[in-house]
């Protein structure tokens, strides 16, 4: 049997590799994908944490954090490909200043 | 080493390559491939850690669903130029995540012995007893996210309407 | 343990040879049966000395040998890793997914009952969406890596189309899910060996003795979503009427138009494989997958009376035989419609898919529930 450790020394490490993209990536759909990355990170905290308990909770909580982030992916796309209009490119480098 | 070490080692040794792939490739769909490679990794690991179905629903809405959605998005804007690089940004970025990471890992291993896993019935982890939870306990916030989901369609809708 | 091992690599290997012999032979059945359908006499030139061997000769030597044999190219542009990564993506789904359909009931070796089914997982039919929504990468990786803007228009209809009959294939099922009452596609295969008499009330006595005598198979208890499931499935494949993605006539084969050789064999392969796994669900769910009628796992059991004992073997062949000759039926179903019906238009795919499947499928949930209501509140 895996100790509970493993899996928590495996999440941080995956949760760590998407606050890497976001730190250093200069595109902006990479950025979304790394934040995918840290929340798949927190959902195997979840799980793992739900089979050593014993408890469902864990995994239901899993369920609603994958309903949030498929509603997020979908506006944080939405809202990239608006600004793609204006701005013609997906640096958010280019995005820092409020006035066009 | 049991099998079950072996087949943990395996996948979290190639879920963090396809993590490295996801933050380092500079083709953009390369890395939403890693990606769904990633995320189908986890899905596995959720299969060994007896939650057959949030696992199979990982892979039918996030591999199936969502990346398709990112795939669709890259295909869209076609971002052909490569990114340029940002020297000191990317050195201070890569010290404050190492620093994080040794934070993370000191704070999940410590001193308590890790608890021994209860044994699971069989029950556990199936869509009986995820349906039973989820409709009894947590039906509120089931239909909150239904609505969530009901408000993200609207705003998308939106938000990609092109302006008259 | 080892002797577990080898009983699941060895029905993994069965079904994998049925499906792959069945997915070869049905490109055969395609180009021969069009040609009765239209009139002409189809493909009849390759032979061994001259003899054809009822087409076993185009099967397994000279299709094989062709589509191994052709140049491998990568378009110039396109990106080389995708482009070979694209058509594993597309046959993968339509293998994988055939490892939780039931292909007989249980085989009583000595002491060791095997359940003729190669995993016997509790999320079942899941697994079967969750892989076929895996299968809408092979086109769009295969689109983008060709290079090329008739391969990305197929591409973009083809995926549009498909996560939108997923939705209807997945709400109509859910009415399924309902009548036997678990996710298990052997426990739904096993619920439909009862007979209908024992569903309904004792008091009902009309109505048992005009249709109490039939089994209680999926295509009874759920007509609507049969029909919906099966539009919802051919459409999942890009089959005519809904194969305009890959459409002859007016983008010179979409999506796949940049491949050839042993890639292009591994798209046209996939297709086929996706044929056979929907001809096997829509069996499995509707048409009592591998039931026979009043086959017992002792014999025939007759609802006048009689009986009739078979040795364990004898029924394990006819549970065996008649799966086998059900997914052939609906394998042939769907190539003769694929030459009788035209194709649909675009705009047409998606509103049926949209505003006439789904609805009716959630009217077909409202429907089962009511009705289980009703039931469970009389009995």
């Amino acid at each position: 049997m895996v100790p509970l450790s493993y899996y928590l020394i495996l999440s941080a490490v995956i949760f760590t590799i998407g606050v890497l993209g976001v730190l250093i990536r200069r595109n902006l759909i990479v950025l979304l994908m790394s934040i995918e990355l840290m929340l798949n990170a927190v959902n195997l905290t979840f799980i793992a944490f739900s089979r050593f308990l014993g408890s469902t909770g864990g995994q239901v909580m899993v369920f609603f954090v994958m309903a949030v982030a498929a509603a997020e992916a979908v506006i944080g796309l939405a809202i990239i490909i608006a600004v793609f209009r204006h701005r013609q490119t997906l640096d958010p480098q280019a995005m820092q200043l409020l006035k066009w | 080493m049991t099998g079950s070490e072996i087949l943990f080692f395996i996948l979290a040794g190639l879920l963090a390559i396809a993590a490295l792939l996801v933050v380092f490739q500079r083709n953009v769909v390369h890395c939403a491939m890693a990606l769904v490679a990633a995320l189908f990794l986890i899905a596995i690991l959720f299969l060994t850690l007896q939650a057959p179905m949030v696992g199979v629903l990982q892979i039918l809405v996030y591999a199936g669903a969502i990346m398709v959605l990112f795939l669709f998005v890259i295909m869209f804007l076609n971002p052909t130029t490569l990114e340029a690089r940002h020297g000191l940004w990317r050195r201070f970025g890569a010290i404050m995540a190492l620093l994080l990471a040794g934070a993370l890992v000191a704070v999940t291993t410590n001193d308590n012995p890790p608890a021994d896993p209860v044994a699971a019935t069989e029950l556990f982890g199936s869509p009986e007893a995820l349906a039973q939870s989820l409709f009894t306990e947590f039906v509120l916030p089931f239909e909150i996210a239904s609505v969530l989901l009901l408000v993200a369609m609207v705003g998308a809708v939106v938000l990609g309407k092109r302006e008259r | 343990m080892i002797i577990d091992i080898a009983i699941v690599t060895a029905k993994a290997c069965l079904v994998l040879f049925m499906i792959l012999n069945l997915a070869g032979v049905l490109g055969w059945i395609e180009r021969k049966g069009s040609a009765l359908i239209q009139d002409r006499i189809g493909a009849n030139r390759a032979s061994v000395f001259g003899f054809a061997g009822l087409g076993l000769v185009n099967t397994l030597i000279a299709d094989p040998l062709k589509f191994l044999t052709k140049e491998d190219f990568i378009p110039p542009g396109g990106d080389k890793f995708l482009h070979t990564l694209a058509p594993c993506m597309a046959l993968f789904p339509a293998l994988v997914t055939f490892a939780v359909i039931p292909f007989g009931d249980v085989l009583v070796l000595g002491e060791r009952v095997i359940n003729l089914q190669v995993a016997n997982i509790n999320i079942g039919i899941l697994y079967v969406f969750a892989f076929a929504s895996l299968g809408v990468y092979g086109i769009v990786i295969g689109a983008w890596a060709s290079n090329n803007k008739f391969s990305l228009l197929g591409a973009v209809r083809g995926s549009a189309q498909m996560i939108s009959y997923e939705v209807a294939m997945g709400l109509s099922v859910i009415g399924v899910l309902m009548a036997y009452g678990t996710l298990e596609l052997q426990e739904i295969a096993r619920s439909q060996g009862a007979l209908i008499a024992d569903l309904l009330p004792e008091s009902w006595n009309v109505a048992r003795l005009a249709v109490g005598w039939l089994p209680a198979w999926g295509i009874f208890l759920q007509p609507l979503a049969f029909l919906l499931f099966f539009v919802a499935a051919v459409a999942e494949t890009k089959r005519v009427p809904f194969d305009l993605p890959e459409a002859e006539s007016e983008i010179v084969a979409g999506y796949h138009v940049e491949y050839s050789g042993g890639k292009f064999l591994m798209f046209f392969a996939g297709e086929f494989a996706e044929i056979v796994t929907a001809s096997a669900l829509i069996t499995t769910l509707f048409f009592g997958g591998w039931q026979v009628p009043y086959l017992q796992r002792e014999g025939f059991y007759f609802p006048w009376g009689g009986s009739w004992l078979l040795p364990h073997l004898a029924v394990v062949l006819l549970q065996v035989g008649a799966f086998t000759l059900k997914v052939i039926f609906f394998c042939w179903l769907q190539i003769l419609l694929r030459w009788t019906v035209p194709r649909f238009r675009y705009d047409q795919v998606m509103r049926l898919g949209w505003k006439m499947l789904m609805p009716l499928a959630l009217v077909n949930v409202l429907i089962t529930a009511l009705v289980i209501f009703y039931f469970q509140g009389t009995s």
